[in-house]
């Protein structure tokens, strides 16, 4: 499929001329589908830009020299290149460029906190505030149209590996792909392993589709697999495939298993009918489809009145897949205030503009149920914000006599995920922090058992893709130098105390 | 993958399946489970391994019909298909070792785990006296079997249709008359019956371990849809057990997160049958 593109009629760079950045001109929003409208369906909030918003957005970039958006970026992305080619009107290039430092563009472009990083880098910001260059969505636009191109033409490729390496890639997350995909670019054997039945890992069970299509996600990983990556579903590393052999038959391991073990409140009443965890709440409706049941053969509880606790990416979520399945009502109660929200500003407007409500300053301390064992009301404590903690954030602090009860017939418990025990228990040589947090070389990713690298989440606990990205590639090219080192010298982590 | 290659109806509603599943048959241990989706829009159910041989490739779950899935799976499927989906072998296995004198306690659907389980103890060197229990001699299945497995073996029949009338508590009370010594009591089956063998053995101070089949998603620990309060403590069926302590079970949680989707699952089954009367079903 080619496509014409009359980049003068577009308002870009005309051919053989230099380009005129126009950065006075406003930032160029994205269309939404109507808060009202997309309510009743989990089709895609943003609708993205067309050609002439990416060639407008474009044409506001300023290409400076010494950009500091690319050193915002975690993975360096060079924005201006392929920004550039947007102006320009080479839509496929601007993709193929971004691929270099990027394999999964049509995700970040979506789910990247760029407001926190290339964009609040961007220069456009000093002498316009609040309108820097709109990278994350031209992200999205150039990785959209060539996935929508290459669409049924990209298939299992039979590359040939150019290094007599294997190397075993556990989990098929961000890092995984992204790892799988250096790894074979470099030509080694790839064989990835994931656990469920698709791949994708959070980018399939936990975001939801409104926020990243899941056919987009497929997309993405037709790519890796065009580099020559194996995948294997339905193998859990260190259970179907026991660990040991893993290290037999391969020369080297990536453990991305990410961070899917579900951290619960341990208070009464916790085990009640109606009270989910977010990872599987999250999983019934964005994997097994469970808001088109009976249709799909998984259920999820319909909420009338949802309470989500927590006030991160995946809490906000959550609320907002209550309100598609229709609850009446459905909001967040969070321990501390709004400022301290770990969630996304653009995610917090959308849940609201959909309805969800807010309560800050609300920890729940007990569930109630009803006489089927079903929760019906939660029994909240109010808090207020004492000294900075840990983390930097004012520390919430109870109350005293400020509880009250709320109604509530579904409850999801959204306050972080840890990583999952698996591959820790399945190696005993393993250190780890925090229980289940793999402490890795920060400039090798080697852990302390020799052959086995680690990443993305499963090393830092959960963090953004973009991150679990950036680990990935500089665990690729240590692995690389690792494979290619005739004395496969081991560099693990300096570690204090054993697990 | 996943080829069915032997399926056949055991008793009214049980259903036993082989299919291939090469990696997992050559791990498998006993008290381990698998994960199942028959086809893409399925959802993932978790089912017992009830035999597997690493020589053939070959892994055999046994099923009741209780469900949209499983009914799914007893009547679309026949050997020669595939099944979209199994993931295994999950769970902890069973603990083996030589104990001495042990009692497996098999209920219905519950004689098929227990197989493994019983040949895996004898092995071990341990005198394996097995209990069967089924409603009726109708719905008996898999006798042999156990017999092969186990030292001896004592059938019940709710009805006395077969062996001796009455329930496997029954046969349970008369045996620790008999034989003073028992070391350790593995139940399996309906939650109310592990719960009555375990209350059973608890003055008697035998240690009894029970084998919990929780809702679950993904069977790996990732939900935690199959917690569950054991000795004070939420544990996850999928990882920390399914074996736990039936003294230390709360079996009143138990009851009632099995019954978690009892609406949604009649929802699903009514919406499968076409309504001759144009009735639809209607959401409470």
């Amino acid at each position: 499929m080619t496509d014409k593109i009359d980049i003068v009629a577009l308002g870009g760079v005309e051919p053989g001329k230099p380009k005129k950045a126009r950065p006075k001109e406003p930032r160029r929003e994205i269309a939404c589908q109507d808060a009202k409208a997309r309510i009743r369906n989990f089709s895609e909030v943003a609708l993205g830009y067309k050609p002439e918003d990416a060639v407008y957005e474009a044409m506001r970039c300023l290409e400076c020299p010494r950009p500091r958006c690319v050193v915002a970026c975690p993975v360096h992305i060079d924005i201006p290149s392929f920004v550039g080619l947007i102006s320009r009107g080479e839509f496929s290039e601007a993709a193929k460029d971004l691929r270099k430092y990027n394999t999964l563009p049509a995700v970040c472009g979506r789910v990247c906190p760029q407001e926190n990083l290339c964009e609040a880098a961007c220069v456009l910001n000093d002498t316009n505030p609040g309108n820097p260059v709109a990278v994350g969505r031209l992200e999205r636009f150039a990785a959209d149209w060539v996935l929508a191109r290459e669409n049924g033409t990209v298939r299992q490729a039979a590359v040939e590996p150019t290094t007599p390496f294997k190397v075993a890639v556990v989990g098929s997350g961000p890092s995984g792909l992204t790892c799988a995909a250096e790894l074979a670019k470099l030509g080694h054997t790839v064989h990835l392993f994931e656990a469920l039945h698709k791949p994708g890992g959070v980018m399939m069970y936990g975001i939801p589709e409104f926020r990243l299509p899941k056919a987009m996600v497929q997309k993405e990983i037709n790519y890796v697999r065009s580099l020559g990556v194996v995948v294997e579903t339905n193998c859990i590393v260190g259970k179907t495939f026991p660990i040991k052999e893993v290290m037999n038959e391969y020369d080297a391991i990536y453990v991305a298993s990410g961070a899917g073990y579900p951290n619960m409140m341990r208070i009464p009443g916790e085990n009640l009918g109606g009270i989910y965890s977010a990872n599987e709440f999250l999983t019934r409706v964005n994997l097994m489809r469970a808001y088109d049941f009976p249709k799909a053969g998984t259920p999820v509880k319909k909420p009338k009145n949802g309470i989500v606790v927590g006030a991160g990416f995946t809490a906000f979520d959550v609320v907002r897949i209550m309100l598609r399945l229709g609850a009446e009502k459905a909001g967040i109660v969070y321990r501390r205030t709004r400022k301290e929200m770990p969630g996304r500003g653009e995610e917090i407007e959308h849940s609201e503009e959909e309805g969800a409500f807010i309560q800050e300053l609300r920890n729940p301390v007990r569930f109630i149920g009803d006489e089927r064992g079903f929760v019906k009301q939660i029994e909240l404590q109010k808090m207020e914000l004492g000294e900075p903690d840990a983390s930097g954030r004012r520390k919430p602090v109870p109350v005293e006599g400020g509880n009250y009860i709320i109604d509530a017939d579904l409850v999801v418990v959204a306050i972080g995920q840890s990583p999952n025990v698996l591959i820790p228990s399945s190696l005993p040589n393993l250190s780890t922090r925090w229980g289940s947090v793999i402490n890795v070389n920060r400039e090798s990713y080697m852990s302390t058992v020799p052959k086995v690298f680690a990443g993305g989440d499963a090393i830092t606990g959960a963090a953004t893709v973009i991150l679990a990205i950036r680990a990935a590639k500089e665990a690729a090219r240590a692995m690389d130098a690792y494979l290619h080192d005739p004395k496969r010298k081991w560099f693990p982590p300096e570690v204090s105390e054993k697990k | 993958m996943f080829e069915i290659t032997a399926k056949k109806t055991l008793a009214e509603g049980v259903v036993e399946m082989t299919f291939k599943a090469p990696r997992i048959a050559k791990v498998h241990k006993p008290g381990q489970f698998c994960m199942v989706m028959n086809d893409e829009d399925s959802e993932r159910i978790p089912l017992t391994i009830a035999d597997s041989d690493a020589k053939t490739g070959e892994v055999t779950i046994v099923f009741l019909i209780v469900g949209r899935s499983t009914f799914e799976l007893a009547s679309k499927y026949n050997v020669g298909d595939t099944l979209f989906s199994v993931v295994g072998p999950l769970g902890t296995p069973t603990h083996i070792e030589k104990f001495g004198k042990v009692v497996v306690i098999g209920g219905g659907l519950g004689v098929a785990p227990i197989y493994p389980i019983c040949k895996g103890l004898k092995e071990a060197g341990n005198e394996v006296i097995s209990i069967i229990g089924f409603r009726s001699k109708g719905l008996m299945f898999w006798k042999e079997m156990i017999e092969k497995a186990s030292t001896r073996t004592i059938v019940t029949t709710d009805d006395g249709t077969f062996g001796m009338k009455g329930f496997v508590t029954t046969a349970l009370e008369k045996l620790r008359g008999e034989e003073p010594d028992i070391a350790r009591v593995i139940a399996i089956g309906p939650p109310v019956m592990m719960k009555a063998a375990a209350e059973m053995t608890r003055p008697w101070g035998i240690p009894t371990w029970v084998s919990l089949n929780t809702i679950m998603v993904d069977g790996t620990g990732m939900c935690g849809g199959c917690r569950l309060e054991v000795g004070g403590q939420t544990k996850f069926v999928c990882v920390d057990g399914p074996d736990f302590d039936g003294h230390l079970v709360n079996w009143d949680e138990m009851a009632i997160r099995m019954k978690v989707y009892g609406y949604e699952e009649k929802h699903a089954v009514e919406t499968d049958h076409e309504c001759k009367i144009g009735l639809t079903p209607v959401r409470k």
